[in-house]
């Protein structure tokens, strides 16, 4: 969304847009700063939501004309003292109404009030709103109780539980700004107490208030224009459609923007007052007629706009421009400090922006005021304003950011003009997203909607499975399909599901029910086979049931028979699993098993590496050390009973040595094979034990290996036959199961597999550097064909001192659903923890083997390719020797017919397996989503994260077959087609020049950014192949949420801790850091804790123990154990941050200006990366030429 | 020197040898008609407690050619010190350490009684014995562990500084490790895969000192490197505990063995493994190898039968159709395998005990060419077994293992002789000599054998032709002369070289063959003539060699038999051939020659042992020995014949491999009645036992244990002797039916007066 939609789009749907706008747009002015100011004085409490909004509208609009920017700054700047309270409700109102009221079509109106009682406008809004509703109601309510959310918007959705309105708030946006907004005064307060943990005390408030309007108000904004008819029914929408008829205006308003600042001037004020007039008008004015009306327009007209249209008009209007974003800036400063660092920021860019403030002046003395007060930080953040600025301003103007945006960033400054700067808090902020999703999910998700969006993943909910798959399990890019391919083809968004079949639920939730339907197995379609679930129509009073699916009618057996109730639903409906959850398994028969016998329990097979590095790194004795504990851990599904996994031991280094540890014998034997030419396993046997039975055999052995091999010279290893061994063992063994690979050296002896160093640094760039990714021999594909016949899943733990060819040894694991773990240098004092978290993890998650995955869907769709670590030999099945529960496989469906609005698109997930204690299983994920024939249906139901997801997967696997280059070129057409689609057809019609985001996609490019800059597509000088093909199979198998943190870090700030809460999250930008700050940074790989060069010494006491900043050792592993809560309180958090990883996670202390820091900094994902990445700004500059250039 | 008899034995006794002729006639062409060749049957290590070896060097006739040792039938200087070789003529001055040499003075080779010298050899150092075991693993418990008894019995048995390996096999092949402490380690080797020798080496890490000596530098000296080898092969003293856990610790082969099928088994892959080893860690050094399988090789190179049970092993039968599809891919490996083995000196041993057939015919090889045991029985948890196995380690009286290894025999003769060939367990070492004929019987085509492994009892057959020409006469009185040079590692580690000179009248056929004919050894003939036979057998179909074999005999009779042409009743044979067509009736009869009744492995098994065993032995096996017990009289031997089985008579026969005692009737009756266990038939009980006690006798002296068959008249074991016996009476020689003189055999086979019938008839007919 972005940039340009100063007011004008705000005023429509005003109060969506404002909550965009405002943070994402504010940012590029100085105004911000100013607006802070002043918040943080007077309105705190208010300003969240509201006033930013407001203000931010105004000052663009008014911007244009010195003067009625001025005027809207004092608005705001008052606004915020004054008004905040009255009007934020207001606007707050309206947003919740949206999203209740499409539920409380018949009584939800009244409780609407009740909640927004307070403020009176409220009522208005919400009346109007009740109106808006009824009129989607209709269509919503259809027949079904659930029929108002499927016709209505996804908030609708939310609309079951008419009762409890406020579970709507979490609908959508809205509904969380809703929560918020209610009890106006409330909101603030809470937002208070947030921030007031933090940092600083007129942040908070802002935050808390600004993001959840922001947001209501984006969501709004993005609708209305194609979704006018959503937009209203949803919420505030109810404004909206008064409002609608100001929209266009607004959007014109915007176009003025480029050129007739006139327009904007008028544009905002009226629009605001417009939007609101009905209702607001009164408060919106007094209170703060920007909150509501503003809040709108800013967020879609809002300052971004500003900017890139600048950048055309810059030559030609470069004053106007430099006004518009100076309001904007204040505007949005308001807003976007309310998030965080950006406040400071806001004062200094008060200070740049002589022209801005000149206009406003007078009234932003007070503004000012406040940052003077900061000015402790403002000039800091000059600084980096000013750099990220000086890019920005090159943006506007010739755009030169295109080519920074591939590689390496010539410096766009050439154009600019430092006024047009792109200010970072005025583009849609991940933080704020983040925190907005979070502020309004406060009710469990429940799954019975079809679909509705779920919560995102950095939020923590609890999940109610009605129907529907947890998103735990699925999540999909679209909750609201294209009908048509040809929607679909012209939108480019990909529709894809991210399925994670056997993810670990949180306790609170209960596994999937087991379900058995006797000897003849689980019911079926006959026809396309599709499982029994909730979708499957019962007729005939039950005798038949037709296949959702594929509309086939198949008899019910007759112990499967049952009544129908009125409703022909099966009277046993909710008795059963199958009939009315989402997720369930099923007991597979013995038909579903290999050569039609029921699976033995797994094997674990451990294969050591003890080859002279082994030795000398410590590996060896690390590991044998920790399995001698870690064996009574092995997987198991009860935990009462010992677990029937049996466990063998190799070691190798150009031969293998296989050890009997049958139960019967003193000491363990040793058996070696060095004829690795043709690989066989000696014994059987006495290999595959049960622990239990074995232990004194099998101690001894661990004791014995390390003693044995401590003074081997024996440097050259194999790898291939090591595989084989293990695969071998599992066939003579008629098992499924797993192998453990301890390695350290590239294969070098002579030996099938055997490889050369081909690391050829020459070769990046160019287009031979795709052929690095692809495994240098075959031999490993046919192997891993093997592995995945025979169920056997290969987890390879590395520890290389060089090259080892990840690509080529990390073939076996990706194709066999196995891990790769790499352990760069292993030393064993630093990186003992790390290795043995790892394994214990990867030892005792749950898992399944010799598993095949089949996605079913409706007629219409298709899942045409899979992403992720498994191997087909078919185009329809996935199959996979072993599956764990942090492994998600990424799905993408292609349109093969059209799907009905009516019907929505049905997915069905089906994963055949053998669990850990040998049982056989289906487990069954059904997944319904919507249907449209609006492409901003569609857009309104995306989820970035999950888009990400499928992207990232999607251009990692393109390095295998096209260059680099091509590969992010792709990316950004197609992101940039995406969203021009997005503004050509849905948008409301505005100026060329401004950047418009659909609201869930606001986040796209700075996501996407991210993923460009990877070490895969983008590598820096010091990453080496390995690194990057191991990063490459790691995401292939991420699911959203690692794949999201992966790609846009969380940053902490911890200078204060609270129990019980996190401190909110900062950006990923150098800018973002003060220098007297500590933050904690979690990549999902990594954990930063960087401190910076001037923290109190009080800090640095209580979390190391010393209070220089010289005396900190950074090359400690671990804070210091310290008796004071802030310690305690930081080392908690580390831990439970290790603990929602699969990877455990070494904690780096980063010190400012240390060497450490490049590292650190590598991170900073929104700032220019030093292997050329673009920052967002530029970035974002970038992708809205390219949309520009696609709209043309 | 009164008889040709006393001659003999007297010869036997002294040097081991005993020549079918003991006048040799003077020409070629008269050698010839004689029929039966000049040939002996030479013991090269007979033992003889009354000849202590010397323990110096032999003295060589200086002339490259000859190198004959100096023996007593050379003209001795013992002025001028110098000697002249009898086979050469050369004269060679003797060495310094001779210089007191004088009539009165003679060293011990020069005397007489001394034909025969054993020098012991002080060069080198010595070299320990070896002892590799190869097990194979898929054995019933019962087996298995009986085996591990005797395996582990073993270990006390053997001289405490010899090395000792082990292989254990199955599907898989493992070598043991020894060295190792704490856990025990073997390398493993797929059972399907033919490995090279060199391949094997490698990857065992025995080749690659010079890659191994430079990585080893950087590291220092901290740890010296163990010998490669040593780790496989270890002093018996130092390991002796470890071993004996070890194979305490052997399980039965894992591999589970689906219904309808055998364990799979790769012995072949086992012996290539153990060969190899040997082969490069201590080649052309004394060692034997000891093979223990409990079933055929089923798996890999040198597989003999797939492992489908409905698939039975090959038979006769199936040979003789082409029908065996594994027999010459199969033979082809294990020859391959020996012959290296041989090459290097190492002998292998095979102890196969199965009830059904193991793959000796396959299988053979390793011990005929390698001068190893084989012994073959019913289940490792037999006596048999394991008191055959025990005297495989049984001393002599010196204490000394009666065991030598790495044997090479050299024959040197006087010019108007050359050698043949020799038959029984040697290779030939392929050395051209003036003194090879191009004639070859047996292993021919030089005048030098190895014998990997050899014991006081193995024989060989030798042949030598006389090239004298008819027109060049032998001078009057003139003797032939033969040397038998035996180099071979001791059991004492020690080298050894034993010398046996022997020489023989020449005689002219035409005027003196009477005295040729009575000097003929009709038993060392016979056995000589056999093994030609089985020798021939190996290669040739049975019926042919039977045919030969007749004809030779024929030929005899008509050279030697005093007859009217076309008259067989007058048909007369000289005393010292009257034994010979009844060797041959029999010889015929034998496993040896007839394979009808008996599987491809026991014919080679009877054969094996039929090369190497000594004259007496060699007797027995053509015509066993039957002794009667009875109250009629003591103990008698009987003739080998239907008539002999009288029911009140216990017979005890002894066909070598077997020794049956058999009850008749009359006295089966009673015993079953109990009357041995009465007071007053003290006599019965004494009777009873006599037969038991010289069985005994016979049990504890013979290697391989025979078979003991305590049987019964209508016994169903007493179809051993049934077989055997001389079918003088059968179900249709009427004149015999109804008679109560004996036992009828219930054969088609012709009896033995029938075969004299025939024999007469063919040799006086005027048409041959």
């Amino acid at each position: 969304m972005n940039v340009n939609q100063h007011t004008p789009m705000a005023s429509p749907y005003g109060q969506p847009q404002p909550g965009y706008g405002q943070p994402n747009y504010a940012p590029l002015d100085g105004g911000y700063p100013a607006s802070y100011a002043p918040y943080n004085g007077p309105a705190s409490a208010y300003q969240p939501g509201v006033p930013p909004q407001g203000s931010a509208r105004g000052p663009p609009t008014s911007a244009p004309p010195p003067v009625s920017a001025p005027q809207q700054y004092n608005q705001y700047s008052h606004s915020p003292a004054d008004m905040q309270n009255g009007p934020p409700p207001m606007t707050q109102a309206p947003p919740r109404p949206a999203g209740s009221q499409p539920y409380g079509l018949g009584g939800g109106q009244p409780s609407y009030p009740q909640h927004y009682a307070p403020p009176p406008t409220m009522q208005q809004v919400t009346n109007q709103m009740g109106g808006m509703q009824l009129t989607s109601g209709p269509p919503t309510p259809a027949g079904l109780g659930y029929a108002p959310p499927h016709s209505s918007q996804p908030p609708i959705s939310t609309s079951y539980q008419s009762a409890p309105q406020p579970s709507f708030t979490q609908a959508p946006p809205p509904a969380s700004s809703a929560p918020t907004q209610p009890p106006p005064p409330n909101a603030p307060a809470a937002s208070q107490q947030y921030y007031r943990g933090p940092p600083p005390p007129p942040q908070p408030p802002f935050n808390s208030a600004l993001p959840p309007t922001s947001q209501q108000q984006f969501l709004s904004s993005a609708p209305p224009p194609p979704s006018q008819q959503t937009f209203p029914p949803s919420f505030s929408s109810s404004i909206p459609p008064p409002s609608c008829a100001p929209a266009p205006p607004v959007s014109q308003s915007q176009q003025p923007f480029s050129t007739p600042q006139p327009h904007f001037s008028s544009a905002p004020p009226p629009v605001s007052q417009p939007g609101f007039p009905s209702g607001p008008p009164p408060p919106a004015q007094g209170s703060f007629p920007p909150q509501p009306t503003p809040s709108s327009s800013q967020p879609g007209s809002v300052p971004p706009p500003g900017p890139p249209p600048t950048s055309v008009t810059s030559g030609q209007y470069p004053t106007p421009i430099q006004h518009q974003q100076q309001p904007p800036d204040s505007q949005p400063s308001p807003y976007h400090s309310g998030p965080p660092p950006p406040r400071f920021q806001m004062p200094p860019t008060v200070n740049h922006l002589p022209p801005g403030p000149q206009s406003p002046p007078g009234p932003q003395g007070p503004l000012q005021q406040p940052p003077s007060p900061q000015t402790g930080y403002p000039p800091q953040q000059n600084g980096a304003f000013g750099q990220t600025r000086s890019p920005q301003a090159g943006y506007p103007g010739p755009y030169p950011v295109q080519p920074n945006y591939g590689a390496p960033a010539p410096a766009p400054a050439p154009a600019a003009p430092a006024q047009k700067r792109l200010d970072p808090d005025a583009i849609p902020s991940p933080i704020q997203v983040i925190e907005d999703d979070k502020a309004k999910t406060n009710e469990p998700f429940v799954t019975g909607v079809r679909g509705q969006a779920p919560p995102l993943v950095t939020t923590s909910f609890h999940v109610r499975d009605q129907g529907n798959a947890s998103p735990r399990f699925v999540r999909c890019t679209a909750y609201n399909m294209p009908c048509t391919a040809d929607m679909a083809k012209q939108s480019q968004v990909p529709l894809a599901a991210v399925i994670k079949p056997l993810a670990t639920l949180p306790p609170d939730e209960n596994p999937p029910y087991m379900v058995d339907h006797g000897e003849g197995g689980p019911i079926r379609c006959n026809r396309c086979k599709a499982y029994m679930c909730p979708y499957m129509q019962f007729i005939e009073g039950g005798r038949r049931f037709q296949c959702s699916f594929c509309n086939c009618v198949t008899d019910v057996p007759p112990h499967y028979f049952q009544h129908l109730d009125h409703t022909g639903k099966r009277v046993d409906c909710y008795d059963r699993p199958e009939l009315s959850l989402g997720s369930y398994e099923f007991l597979a028969t013995v038909d579903y098993c290999k050569n039609n016998k029921l699976p033995q329990p797994p094997a674990f097979i451990f294969l050591i590496d003890v080859s002279y590095n082994a030795v000398k790194s410590g590996m060896v004795s690390i590991v044998c050390h920790e399995l001698k504990s870690l064996l009574d851990h092995l997987p198991r599904e009860n935990p009462e009973v010992d677990s029937v996994v049996r466990v063998g031991f190799v070691t190798y280094n150009k031969v293998l040595h296989f050890y009997n540890v049958k139960a019967s014998l003193a000491q363990p034997q040793m058996l070696v094979v060095s004829d690795v030419s043709d690989m066989f396993v000696p014994l059987l046997d006495g290999f595959l034990v049960n622990v239990n039975e074995s232990r004194q055999v099998i101690e001894s052995l661990l004791d014995q290996i390390p003693e044995m091999f401590a003074d081997t010279r024996e440097t050259e290893t194999v790898f291939g036959p090591v595989i084989q061994a293990g695969l071998e063992a599992l066939k003579a063994a008629d098992c499924a199961g797993k192998l453990f690979v301890f390695h350290t050296s590239l294969p070098i002896a002579e030996a099938p597999g055997k490889l050369k160093n081909r690391e050829d640094k020459k070769l990046i760039g160019t287009d031979k550097e795709k052929s690095l990714f692809q495994p240098q021999v075959g031999f490993y594909n046919n192997l891993a064909k093997e592995c995945v016949a025979q169920g056997c899943c290969v987890d390879l733990f590395l520890f290389p001192n060089q090259y080892v060819d990840v690509a080529t040894l990390g073939v076996v694991p990706v194709s066999t659903g196995g891990s790769v773990y790499k352990y760069t240098y292993f030393q064993a004092q630093t990186d003992q923890e790390r290795f043995l978290n790892d394994l214990r993890r990867d030892l005792q998650k749950h898992v399944g083997f010799d598993a095949v995955m089949r996605v079913r869907t409706s007629t219409g769709i298709r899942a045409t390719d899979f992403f992720g670590s498994f191997y087909m030999s078919n185009t329809t099945d996935v199959e996979l020797a072993g599956l764990d529960c942090d492994k998600a496989i990424t799905v993408e469906f292609k349109h093969d017919d059209k799907l009905s609005e009516e019907t929505g698109a049905l997915m069905q997930c089906a994963v055949l397996y053998t669990s850990c204690s040998g049982q056989r299983r289906l487990r069954i994920h059904n997944m319904a989503v919507n249907c449209c024939s609006q492409l901003a249906d569609l857009y309104r139901n995306c989820e970035t994260d999950t888009i990400i997801n499928y992207f990232s997967k999607y251009a990692f696997r393109g390095v295998l077959s096209n260059p680099t280059k091509a590969v992010r070129d792709t990316l950004v057409n197609q992101c940039a087609q995406i969203l021009a689609c997005y503004r050509k057809n849905c948008a409301s019609p505005s100026s060329a020049g401004q950047l418009i985001l659909p609201e869930c996609m606001k986040l796209l490019p700075v996501y996407l950014n991210c993923v460009l800059k990877s070490d895969v597509l983008l590598p820096g000088a010091d990453v080496s192949l390995d690194d990057r093909a191991y990063l490459k199979q790691l995401i292939s198998c991420m699911d959203v949420a690692d794949t999201h943190v992966f790609f846009y870090p969380r940053l902490l700030p911890v200078m204060k801790l609270e129990s019980g809460s996190l401190p909110v999250a900062v950006r990923n930008s150098e800018e973002r850091l003060s220098k007297g700050g500590v933050y904690l940074m979690e990549t999902g790989l990594h954990l930063f804790l960087w401190v910076g060069a001037s923290v109190q010494q009080e800090l640095l006491l209580n979390l190391f123990g010393t209070p220089s900043f010289s005396q900190i050792d950074s090359s400690m592993i671990n804070l210091p154990v310290l008796d004071n809560p802030f310690s305690q309180r930081l080392r908690e958090i580390i831990d439970s941050f290790r603990a929602q990883r699969s990877r455990y996670m070494k904690l780096v202390v980063v010190k400012q200006e240390d060497r450490t820091e490049l590292i650190f900094r590598h991170f900073l994902v929104e700032d220019k990366s030093a292997s050329g990445g673009a920052s967002y700004v530029d970035f974002l500059c970038h992708m809205h030429k390219e949309i520009r250039q696609l709209l043309s | 020197m009164s008889t040709y008899q006393e001659f003999i034995q007297q010869n036997e006794d002294r040097d081991g040898v005993r020549f079918s002729w003991n006048l040799w006639p003077s020409s070629r062409l008269e050698a010839t008609r004689l029929v039966v060749p000049v040939s002996c049957l030479f013991t090269p290590l007979k033992e003889r407690p009354n000849l202590p070896p010397v323990q110096y060097e032999p003295v060589l006739c200086s002339r490259a050619t000859c190198k004959a040792v100096l023996n007593p039938l050379c003209q001795v200087d013992f002025r001028a010190k110098i000697w002249a070789c009898n086979f050469c003529f050369q004269r060679n001055p003797f060495p310094p350490s001779y210089a007191g040499i004088s009539e009165v003075n003679q060293p011990a080779e020069l005397m007489p009684q001394f034909s025969t010298i054993e020098y012991i050899v002080q060069r080198g150092p010595p070299t320990p014995l070896i002892f590799m075991y190869v097990v194979d693993t898929c054995l019933e418990e019962e087996d298995l562990q009986a085996l591990k008894e005797s395996l582990q019995m073993s270990l006390s048995l053997l001289p405490p500084n010899a090395l000792v390996g082990l292989i254990t096999f199955g599907r898989m092949v493992q070598l043991h490790e020894l060295s190792s402490e704490g856990i025990a380690k073997s390398y493993v080797f797929r059972g399907n895969k033919d490995l090279s020798s060199k391949h094997v080496q490698e990857l065992l890490g025995l080749t690659k000192p010079a890659a191994a000596a430079q990585q080893g530098r950087p590291y220092g000296k901290a740890k010296v490197l163990i010998n490669p080898e040593r780790m496989f092969l270890q002093p018996v003293h130092r390991v002796d505990m470890n071993l004996t856990d070890l194979l305490g610790e052997l399980q039965r082969d894992p591999w589970p063995v689906p219904q309808g099928k055998r364990p799979l088994r790769s012995t072949g892959v086992a012996l290539s493994v153990a060969v190899s080893l040997l082969e490069g860690t201590f080649p052309n050094t004394g060692a034997r190898l000891m093979l223990f399988v409990g079933g055929p090789p089923t798996h890999g190179p040198g597989m003999v039968v797939g492992d489908e049970l409905k698939t039975p092993i090959r038979s006769w039968h199936d040979i003789q159709k082409d029908n065996a599809r594994h027999l010459k891919k199969a033979t082809k490996f294990y020859e391959g395998l020996a012959n290296r083995s041989a090459g290097n000196g190492h002998c292998i041993d095979i102890y196969a005990c199965a009830l059904d057939q193991t793959g000796l015919l396959e299988m053979k090889c390793l011990s005929n060419l390698t001068g190893g045991h084989i012994v073959m029985g019913d289940s490792f948890n037999t006596s048999l077994f394991k008191q055959t196995f025990q005297r495989v380690f049984s001393k002599d009286y010196n204490n000394d293992f009666r065991m030598a290894f790495g044997g090479v025999l050299e024959v040197k003769t006087s010019r108007e002789l050359k050698v043949c060939g020799a038959i029984g367990p040697c290779v030939s070492l392929t050395s051209k000599d003036a003194c090879v004929s191009e004639n070859e019987m047996g292993v021919g085509g030089t005048n030098q054998w190895k014998l990997c492994g050899l014991g006081p009892s193995t024989t060989l057959g030798m042949y030598f032709e006389v090239v004298n020409q008819h027109n060049a006469p032998v001078p009057q009185g003139g003797r032939g002369a033969i040397q038998f040079v035996t180099q071979y590692q001791h059991s004492n580690t020690h080298r050894r070289i034993r010398v046996t000179t022997i020489a023989r009248n020449w005689a002219d056929a035409n005027s003196q063959i009477q005295h040729i004919e009575s000097s003929f050894d009709q038993e060392a003939a016979a056995v000589l003539m056999a093994r030609l036979g089985v020798f021939r057998a190996e290669s040739e179909e049975g019926p042919d060699v039977l045919r030969w074999l007749d004809r030779q005999l024929i030929r005899l009779c008509q050279k030697f038999g005093q007859f009217n042409k076309d008259d067989p009743t007058s048909f007369r044979l000289s005393e010292s051939l009257s034994l010979y067509p009844q060797f041959m009736f029999h010889l015929r009869r034998s496993p040896f020659l007839q394979v009808f009744n008996n599987s491809p492995d026991e014919s080679s098994y009877y054969r094996h042992h039929f090369v190497r065993q000594d004259l007496t032995q060699s007797l027995i096996m053509i015509q066993p020995i039957l002794y009667s017990y009875s109250f009629h009289g003591p103990p008698e031997p009987v003739l080998l014949d239907s008539s002999s089985i009288l029911p009140d008579r216990i017979l005890l026969m002894d066909t070598f491999f077997q020794l049956v005692i058999f009850h008749g009737e009359t006295i089966a009756q009673w015993r079953k009645a109990g009357y041995q266990e009465m007071a007053e038939y003290e006599n019965f009980k004494q009777l009873l036992q006599a037969p038991l006690d010289d069985a005994q006798e016979i049990l504890q002296t013979r290697f391989p244990m025979p078979r003991y068959v305590d049987t019964e008249h209508g016994g169903s074991q007493a179809r051993f002797l049934l077989s055997k016996v001389n079918p003088s009476q059968t179900h249709n020689n009427l004149y015999a039916w109804g008679q109560e003189s004996g036992a009828p055999i219930l054969t088609d086979d012709v009896s033995l007066q029938v075969f004299m019938d025939h024999l007469k008839k063919l040799a006086v007919s005027s048409s041959t």
